[in-house]
């Protein structure tokens, strides 16, 4: 039986995945107190996702091009905008780390409990992908009946593996935008909100990538996202199979084993430059 | 040359003291403030007209020890640097010089092993607000390894014993009034059997009788439970109530330490004892009255 307060006790060993687990755990418990954000977060994406999408209508109605090509822009523009929101919410949920600590003040008990940091950092990102699926899912649904699009050809297997390999590397970024809140107290949040307008502008959300200058383009095929974005339409209007999408999900792939523990290790590069200016709290 | 390694061995001995001893703080020192000076970088374009920022030393060549077992008090006024020792304890400050062990283990090199060891209690309670009690305490139980069954089986109990109605752990934490959230706060650090308590002003904001069911419940974990205990407080009472030993803290130095009997005698110039007021005995030692705020000792620059 446990019994309270036994000091010298035999260190307790919960694995890395039951403590990542405890993080998951939390964020749902705040998730369904925050329940009105949520449906906040989902009529915006809806909004934003029919109100994108109806521009293909636009190009349509005034005579900019024929049926079947605005349908094709139709389904180009419903999936830009769903991976975009599928994109913005697991950068948003993890990039807020440090700071949704910092304002509810629990930062420094949760720093300072024996979970080593990438734990704690993969158990937060496990809550962004899986908020993220059900938020986006949502979209999906409530957005559709607004459009007919074909899906005969798409290959769903190819799409999901895409997203999933897909999520590593986002979860990386996640993290290197979650480092400025904890270099910058102040205004960091702020910076970490400019690093996603940057992604969507870089990434051929609305767009494809070879309409930008060929300066930026240079960003382009640096950003993941740009590479989610080309699987997923190719897989869902193109229908390739995962055989055929090797190469975009091997430099996935790449993305993520390079930039997770990059961004770990940059995050705890930062959390101990935080500790020792005192940047991470300060009142008490 | 050869070692031996038998019972009276140095190294044996030298490791038998330190399972004693389950606080070491040797040198500490800490500042605060200068950084890096981005004006500098532009110097050519704008003017470097600012001074230097103000180096601030808050804890000044701070060395104690605190055997296993023993409460330890930490007396000190408003920004004397208590809570910056407790966060360099916690792990949450690096140190600048010095060093600090807790049974042993480097609250730098080992912040792990330490981190395994230790829990807080700060002035402010910081919880997940719009969580419940409970949920809070799901979090961090489970974040130092416990289980929700271990959970489930230990709050009820915990809770009770700070006299913390059990109905009210399903309530959001910002319903709770100050004081509740405060025990809330005592319960979740014992909910995780630490070996060394950091109790950084856990009464403050107490009625009197919240007060007394926290402070009974400290001395009846550290009696039974063998814990070690660092407290500090501005309240003499509490102090002398709970605390084996004692220091006086100013300025981010200690400036006295001992227990409170041999730190009255210290001022006892022929008086009995009992007759001195605890706040004179500050007062005479360190040269501040405890109601006072501190400034800390500002120094032009540090390498
Ligand atoms: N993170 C920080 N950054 C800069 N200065 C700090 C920081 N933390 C503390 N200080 C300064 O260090 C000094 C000591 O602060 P500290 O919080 O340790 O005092 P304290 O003894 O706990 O006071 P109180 O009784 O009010 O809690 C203060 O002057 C404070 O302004
Ligand atoms: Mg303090």
């Amino acid at each position: 039986m446990a019994s309270f307060t036994n000091p010298m006790a035999a260190p307790r060993s919960s694995g890395p995945a039951t403590l990542a687990w405890a993080f998951v755990e939390r964020q749902t418990n705040l998730w369904k107190r925050y329940w009105a954000w949520e449906l906040v977060w989902l009529v915006y994406g809806v909004v934003n996702t029919l109100a994108i999408t109806f521009i293909a209508k636009e190009v349509e109605q005034a005579g900019i091009a024929g049926a079947r090509d605005a349908n094709d822009l139709v389904l180009f523009l419903l999936l830009g905008t769903l991976v975009w929101a599928y994109l913005s919410a697991v950068l948003d949920d993890i990039s807020l780390v440090v700071t949704w600590e910092r304002w509810e003040g629990t930062i420094e008990h949760t720093l300072m409990a024996p979970v080593p940091r990438w734990v704690h950092l993969v158990g937060m990102s496990v809550f962004g992908v899986l908020h993220a699926i059900v938020r986006t899912l949502l979209i999906f649904a409530i957005a559709l009946p607004f459009f007919a699009v074909d899906f005969s050809q798409a290959d769903w297997v190819a799409a999901a593996a895409v997203i999933a390999v897909g999520s590593l590397s986002i979860a990386g970024l996640g993290i290197l935008a979650g480092v400025l809140p904890l270099l910058y107290p102040e205004r960091g949040t702020q910076m970490s909100f400019m690093v996603q307008a940057v992604v969507l502008l870089i990434s051929g959300v609305y767009y494809s990538v070879e309409v930008l200058p060929g300066w930026l383009q240079v960003f382009s095929y640096a950003s993941p996202a740009t590479y989610i974005l080309d699987g997923i339409r190719g897989a869902i209007i193109g229908g390739d199979s995962v055989g055929e999408m090797a190469g975009t999900l091997g430099i996935l792939a790449l993305f993520g084993v390079l930039l997770v523990p990059f961004s770990v290790f940059v995050f705890a590069v930062a959390e101990r430059w935080a500790k020792r200016t005192g940047k991470l709290k300060r009142q008490g | 040359m050869s070692r031996s390694f038998g019972p009276d061995s140095p190294e044996t001995s030298r490791e038998a003291e330190m399972e004693q001893q389950a606080l070491r703080v040797t040198n500490l020192n800490k500042y605060f403030g200068g950084g890096f000076q981005y004006r500098k970088l532009v110097s050519w374009c704008l003017p470097v007209t600012a001074n230097p920022p103000a180096v601030a030393h808050v804890l000044q060549d701070v060395s104690f020890e605190v055997g296993r077992g023993e409460v330890f008090g930490l007396i000190g006024a408003n920004g004397s640097g208590k809570s910056t020792l407790v966060r360099v304890l916690s792990t949450l400050l690096l140190p600048d010089s010095g060093s600090v062990e807790v049974f042993g283990h480097d609250v730098v090199s080992a912040a792990g092993s330490v981190r395994a060891l230790i829990n807080r209690v700060s002035a402010d309670p910081s919880f997940f607000r719009n969580m419940s009690a409970y949920e809070n305490l799901l979090f961090f139980g489970r974040i130092y390894g416990l289980t929700p069954g271990e959970i489930r089986v230990l709050v009820p109990d915990v809770l009770r014993r700070l006299g913390f109605a059990e109905e009210l752990a399903a309530e959001q934490m910002n319903h709770l009034s100050r004081g509740q959230q405060q025990k809330v706060a005592v319960a979740r650090s014992f909910l995780t059997s630490p070996v060394m308590m950091l109790l950084d002003e856990p009464t403050t904001g107490l009625d009197p009788r919240s007060r007394r069911d926290v402070q009974r419940f400290i001395r009846d974990v550290q009696r039974d439970h063998d814990a070690t205990i660092l407290l500090t407080t501005h309240d003499m009472e509490e102090a002398e109530v709970l605390c084996d030993r004692i220091s006086f803290i100013a300025g981010g130095r200690i400036v006295a330490s001992g227990t409170p009997l041999a730190l009255r005698e210290r001022v006892a110039r022929g008086r009995p004892v009992e007759e001195i007021d605890m706040e004179d005995v500050f007062m005479e030692l360190t040269g501040h009255d405890l109601e006072e705020d501190e400034a800390p000792a500002e120094v032009a620059a540090h390498g």
